[in-house]
């Protein structure tokens, strides 16, 4: 069988050599790139614009992005065919390929995240590591929590005044710097679709941009669902626990998701929002004015074949309905949850019917291609290009995110920035 | 002892005072230059295609599935013949079963998941074969969007592809107008027309051309003003395809029609 013929159907005249080449990782791909931004420049907002009501959120969106970080990185991987040479693509990168710049975007962004994020919790460490000296007689787990606290202070053990006040500043510098980088990483991403000249619905300069307002629009979702989620799990949890414990005490920071941080939150959602359907509204109106000779094939395909998922689920269910889900007056979590996911779906949507629609023509302008996305895996291209690698790179940066907050806890234990 | 701020320093220092020498030699390469001060290439290969010659016989996709190792069952080939029939309403059918490797062994057009289509003699009004294959271009979008630089263009005008550094991505799979490139079945790599470079530079003809009973191909070299190739391209009118996504094709046809695609 040849890459891409599992889950390709073909009608009318396409080129022999034509499939679905470019599947549901790749759909994966901005998507979860998009959330990295999208998350970042969330913080962004409290450590860079000082928009105090994001204060709680800011942090936890600074290290969910961190933890989806390595996951934008996944799908690719799981894509290549050659997984193992992935790595040539930073050490031999060719400037000419967008590909190649995203490579060193993607690692200059990881490290701007991370020296934020160390510089936010260096107190934290260092408290930590200080607290665990005095200690005597320090259990196995104890001696581990301080040796690993103490590499992470990198040496830097000063919490003074001053010192704290410094961090402050490189906090609000660093944070200064990602968006424009967070924002050219994810721009990359939609520039790898819009200079590919060969594909007539790719081939647009708005592409880099629309990536980008709908990066942070699903990137603010995110965090507004898993801020939400966390909340009352923790909540949850401790209810359940104080059950088998009645002697557990109530902890007062153990309340539930706040609502004027989720209303204030899904504002920022909802301007994006606005912002991201304009531009793909421009683009499809634009194709259609001008009618070049790709627009009768990309008519067919988008108000035909595709128009299900465009205009009922992309459009419809994922950005017209949570727009007045998130904008009626008295927003409450629930209804905030719905809308967020239902951003999520519209997102998760638009990066589909990108990719997949895109390819759900010829280029031979007169035949067509169905992708049947592969569910249940009998070999492991099936597995990795189909229902459950998408799975696995979704699921990843919840993991991620558990075991980061194990060490970085991100709801507020100890006073940091 | 050293401070860290002192070691931090001269780390900085050492690496900086290492790596100017080191890319020094790369750019005082004196072979190179020699290389580069002479005229490039005295070759630029290209191919020409007559479509008025060609039958559909399909002897050049077997001979280039066989010369290349491209599974001779496996849906994907270097090159293929497409049959163009025009009907008295207007409409274009296409088709090219299994790249044409089997030539073309019923009249009814095959539109892949749509079935096979009927066409009565006397609803044509005209019909032809174009054979298909890389366009070597001037400007090819696939050496452009590789991440690795796995695929990259000869002095001689060939794009070729390193299969051992390919990472497999598909970029310039996507890249490519002309939708000749694929993934080798065997070797996973990016593959695709070579113009068979390997005999070319041995100054024998590409599989394809060797085997063509018609005389429909023909692959010169255009930078000499004798060969019989570059003659026809120079004085006769010539079509390239898909001229407007600027890639500048190298396959040139002859008799080509509005039709083609």
């Amino acid at each position: 069988m040849v890459h891409g013929e599992v889950w390709t159907a073909k009608e009318l005249f396409v080129y022999p050599n034509e499939y679905i080449y470019w599947t549901i990782q790749i759909v994966m791909y901005p998507f979860m790139t998009g959330l990295v931004a999208g998350a970042f420049v969330l913080s962004s907002l409290y450590h860079v614009f000082g928009v105090k009501q994001l204060k709680e959120i800011a942090r936890f969106s600074l290290v969910f992005s961190f933890a989806l970080l390595p996951v934008a990185m996944m799908p690719l991987l799981l894509h290549l065919q050659f997984p193992f040479r992935g790595i040539e693509v930073m050490m031999t990168p060719h400037f000419t390929s967008a590909i190649a710049a995203f490579g060193i975007v993607f690692t200059t962004y990881g490290m701007i995240v991370a020296a934020e994020l160390w510089f936010v919790y260096r107190k934290y460490f260092v408290e930590t590591a200080l607290e665990l000296r005095q200690l005597t007689g320090r259990s196995v787990t104890q001696q581990f929590r301080y040796v690993l606290y103490s590499v992470l202070t990198l040496g830097a053990w000063d919490i003074s005044e001053q010192a704290l006040e410094k961090d402050e500043r490189a906090v609000k510098l660093l944070a200064g710097t990602g968006i424009p980088v967070a924002c050219f990483l994810h721009g990359y991403a939609g520039f790898i679709f819009g200079s590919v000249k060969a594909n007539a619905l790719w081939m647009t300069p708005l592409m880099p941009v629309i990536f980008i307002c709908s990066a942070v629009v699903s990137g603010i979702a995110l965090c507004i669902v898993t801020y939400i989620a966390t909340m009352e799990i923790r909540k949850a949890l401790h209810a359940w626990k104080q059950k088998s414990s009645p002697a557990l005490p109530l902890l007062d920071e153990m309340k539930s998701a706040e609502l004027q941080v989720v209303t204030m939150t899904a504002r920022y959602l909802v301007m994006f929002l606005i912002l991201a359907i304009t531009l793909e509204l421009l683009d499809l109106i634009f194709r259609g004015y001008t009618a070049v000779k790709s627009w009768d094939i990309l008519r067919s395909v988008i108000y035909g074949k595709d128009f299900v998922n465009i205009f009922v689920i992309q459009y419809g269910m994922g950005n017209l309905i949570p727009f007045f889900l998130l904008l009626l007056p008295r927003l409450t979590i629930r209804r905030a949850v719905a809308g967020t996911l239902l951003v999520l779906l519209g997102v998760f949507m638009m990066r589909w019917n990108v990719v997949i629609g895109g390819q759900a023509f010829s280029s031979s302008f007169s035949g067509f291609m169905h992708y049947h996305l592969p569910i249940w895996p009998d070999n492991l291209e099936t597995f990795k290009e189909g229902l459950f690698g998408a799975l696995l790179v979704a699921i990843t940066p919840f993991v991620l995110f558990w075991g980061l907050n194990k060490v970085i806890p991100v709801f507020p234990v100890k006073d940091t920035h | 002892m050293i401070s860290r701020r002192n070691f931090c320093k001269k780390a900085m220092l050492f690496i900086g005072g290492v790596a100017v020498p080191v890319a020094g030699l790369e750019i005082f390469n004196p072979q190179r230059l020699l290389a580069e001060k002479q005229d490039p290439a005295k070759v630029r290969w290209v191919f020409l295609v007559d479509t008025r010659k060609c039958v559909g016989c399909g002897f050049c996709v077997r001979a280039c599935k066989l010369e290349n190792e491209i599974p001779y069952d496996a849906n994907v080939s270097r090159t293929w013949v497409e049959r163009y029939v025009v009907t008295r309403d207007g409409k274009v059918h296409t088709d090219s079963p299994k790249a044409a490797r089997d030539g073309f062994t019923t009249k009814a057009i095959d539109q892949a998941g749509k079935g096979m289509l009927e066409i009565r003699d006397e609803d044509i009004t005209k019909a032809f074969f174009v054979p298909k294959l890389c366009n070597q271009c001037e400007n090819p979008p696939c050496v452009q969007v590789c991440p690795v630089g796995a695929t990259y263009q000869t002095p001689d005008g060939v794009v070729l592809v390193d299969r051992t550094w390919c990472i497999g991505c598909g970029y310039c799979v996507m890249g490519c107008p002309y939708g000749v490139r694929f993934f080798h079945p065997v070797y996973k790599a990016a593959e695709k027309c070579n113009f068979c470079y390997h005999r070319i530079s041995k100054g024998m003809k590409s599989a394809c051309v060797e085997a063509c009973p018609f005389g429909a191909r023909t692959i010169g070299n255009i930078k000499d003003p004798e060969d019989p190739v570059t003659r026809i391209i120079m004085t006769e009118r010539v079509a390239v395809l898909k001229e407007e996504y600027g890639t500048k094709p190298q396959v040139f046809y002859l008799g080509m029609s509005k039709e083609v695609k």
